[in-house]
């Protein structure tokens, strides 16, 4: 009973600032933008932003991937580190996250930018400018650069908590260091690996504004174009259709990725 | 018992400057079952885990075989351990946990699911292979942290303190099966413990250690019996310790009166530490006897009543299955059998006082904290 009342508050909060919102988004995308009568015409135009849901996940997709793997050894120097250090280094890692994060895409565009700071040093140095910015690799580069500490906190955090023993355990049974990393540190930091993954991908495949800033038309997200229903077309039907459809694309998404952590331990999700 | 093992020479460790070994000087014998015992921060674990290969030594020697095996990684010897809490893989189970080693090792499958049955039958745990390690009884986890080690047919096997998290009654039994284990399989076992009972019952050979440094070797009979000093008097069972002096061979003097005993090989009146073991002393009417004293306490300890007796202000414990009343006169003799006179050491004078006498005195040692 009294705990009940004490989730009084997230309650309230949950159904004004959630499912109130969640069922607008509902109602609108299952209604006309001009009758106002429900119509299914709006899902109907799911199969137009087909390729654009893909381009979304294969990029989100690449970005959690490059997370991962420039994420796992930093976040494993760090569990390796004394207890103080390791305060600093994952105050150090945080840091960029103090920064408004529009202030850090834009600090891209800067530097990628045809007459940006890159380019003028390529320039500088007698060489064609290259095309860096407007492309699929730019926005990976900035969803890589916004979402990294993301990966490295859920990981830090894993592999901090492994027991010092396992390792020597391991390497008593036999293991050299390779084979202590491939048959227990890397499956022990499979929970870590997976919420990594999940708070990279989720907001990446959501994301408009790094595509907008750092991508050119041909790299339109499904968030570029959910904004732009709402912003510029004024279809907020088609937008709330869409949205729709990508929220139960990532709950699927959540949902198939913690079949792969191990059942007790517990998954972190957005 | 084989020939020696293991030799380890002038062995000596240092963390940040603080010396944790101090010259272990220390030979292991091929089947034997060998103990590291003494309290917290002795150094007992640092040195299995040197012997483990988890430490490098700041200076001296580990022989195998002859071999120095200072730096050989711990994945290149032919020791396993048995870790304190054991330290199973969680996510693998009962049978994966045991077949570990033997996977590392590349065996086909056929061997390794042979012996890994093989072990699972020595420490009774058939049925349980495809449990989660985590759903296991801390027992059950010992045997599966026992077999995990064994399967690989060490030519060592390093136990940390591995009855530590396990209560009494199953202490007493795991302590019988490892010493079966260790007979049947003629293994070399090193076994580190604070309790000096488990170390009585199950060793061939103790190694009583404090303060980094070895304070005697012998078989359980020996230490117990025949203690060096005041402190392997006091760990090992209780002590009643005296200053006396030898006045020459077979007779000491101690509270003021001389008596027979069985030690000799001390200089004319040398000063030294003498031992009387609670259990060994007697009661007799204050006519026959030695000394008289007044009971001061009496706790039922089960077995045996411990009771403390004031003689002249010192304070004894001794040990009898009769009940004394406090406050009642009592004498006692003592027979030069029940007298062991031990030199002085920096020890003297520390131990063996009942005097601040209370029931806790018998825990020592019961805290099983990590030590470095």
């Amino acid at each position: 009973m009294k705990h009940s009342r004490l989730l009084l508050p997230y309650t309230v909060w949950m159904t004004v600032f959630t499912l109130i919102p969640l069922g607008v988004v509902v109602f609108y995308a299952f209604t006309d933008s001009l009758t106002g009568a429900f119509t299914l015409a709006n899902l109907s135009h799911l199969e137009t932003y087909l390729p654009i849901f893909l381009r979304s996940i294969f990029l989100s997709l690449a970005s959690s991937v490059i997370c991962l793997l420039v994420g796992y050894p930093v976040a494993y120097t760090i569990a390796q580190t004394k207890p103080s250090r390791q305060r600093l280094l994952s105050m150090l890692l945080m840091l960029p996250m103090c920064m408004s994060f529009l202030l850090r895409t834009l600090a891209w565009v800067a530097m990628l930018e045809d007459t940006g700071i890159l380019n003028r040093f390529i320039s500088a140095l007698g060489l064609k400018p290259l095309p860096l910015i407007r492309s699929n690799g730019a926005v990976i580069l900035g969803m890589v650069y916004n979402y990294l500490p993301y990966m490295i906190t859920p990981l830090y955090t894993v592999l901090m908590k492994i027991d010092r023993r396992l390792v020597e355990a391991a390497q008593d049974l036999g293991c050299n260091s390779r084979q202590v990393f491939t048959r227990v540190i890397l499956p022990l930091s499979v929970p870590g690996i997976v919420s990594g993954v999940t708070m990279v991908f989720v907001p990446a495949v959501s994301t408009f504004y790094i595509s907008q800033k750092l991508g050119s038309p041909g790299t339109t997200m499904i968030g570029d174009v959910i904004e732009s229903q709402f912003k510029t077309a004024y279809n907020p039907n088609l937008g709330a259709a869409l949205s729709l459809v990508m929220m139960v694309m990532i709950f699927l998404c959540i949902g198939f990725m913690n079949r792969f952590s191990d059942q007790q331990e517990e998954v972190m999700t957005p | 018992m084989g020939k020696e093992l293991i030799r380890l020479t002038n062995l000596t460790m240092e963390f940040d400057g603080e010396t944790v070994l101090d010259g272990i000087n220390l030979y292991i014998n091929d089947h034997e079952f060998l103990t590291l015992l003494g309290p917290s921060g002795c150094g007992k674990t640092t040195t299995l885990r040197i012997i483990g290969g988890f430490l490098t030594p700041t200076a001296g020697e580990v022989r195998f075989d002859g071999q120095i095996i200072n730096d050989l990684p711990p994945y290149r010897r032919k020791i396993n351990t048995v870790f304190q809490r054991y330290a199973l893989f969680p996510h693998l189970d009962v049978y994966d946990n045991i077949a570990f080693g033997l996977r590392i090792a590349k065996l086909d499958e056929v061997e390794i699911d042979r012996r890994v049955q093989e072990m699972l039958d020595i420490v009774s745990l058939r049925g349980f292979e495809s449990r989660k390690v985590t759903q296991l009884s801390g027992g059950q986890q010992q045997r599966v942290a026992i077999a995990r080690a064994l399967v690989n047919r060490p030519k060592v096997l390093l136990l940390d303190e591995p009855l530590g998290a396990l209560d009494l009654r199953l202490r007493k039994d795991m302590q019988n099966e490892l010493k079966r284990i260790q007979q049947a399989l003629g293994i070399t076992f090193i076994y580190v413990t604070h309790d000096q009972e488990e170390a009585l019952s199950m060793s061939d050979t103790i190694v009583v250690m404090d303060k980094g440094r070895i304070q005697q070797i012998g078989r359980p009979e020996d230490i117990y019996n025949e203690p060096k000093n005041a402190f392997v008097a006091d760990f090992i069972g209780e002590s009643n310790i005296l200053d006396g002096v030898m006045l020459e061979d077979y007779k000491v003097e101690f509270f003021g009166r001389k008596f027979q005993c069985l030690d000799k090989g001390f200089s004319p009146r040398e000063p030294v530490d003498v031992v009387i073991r609670p259990e060994d002393i007697d009661f007799v009417p204050p006519a026959e006897a030695h000394l008289t004293g007044t009971v001061t306490a009496i706790t039922f300890k089960g077995m045996q009543y411990d009771i403390i007796v004031d003689f002249k202000g010192f304070k004894w414990l001794i040990q009898t299955t009769d009940h004394q009343p406090i406050g009642k006169r009592v004498g006692i003799r003592l027979n030069p059998e029940d007298i062991h006179v031990m030199k002085k050491s920096e020890y003297s004078g520390l131990f063996g006082d009942y005097s601040s006498y209370s029931a806790e005195y018998d825990e020592i040692g019961e805290e099983d904290g990590d030590e470095a």
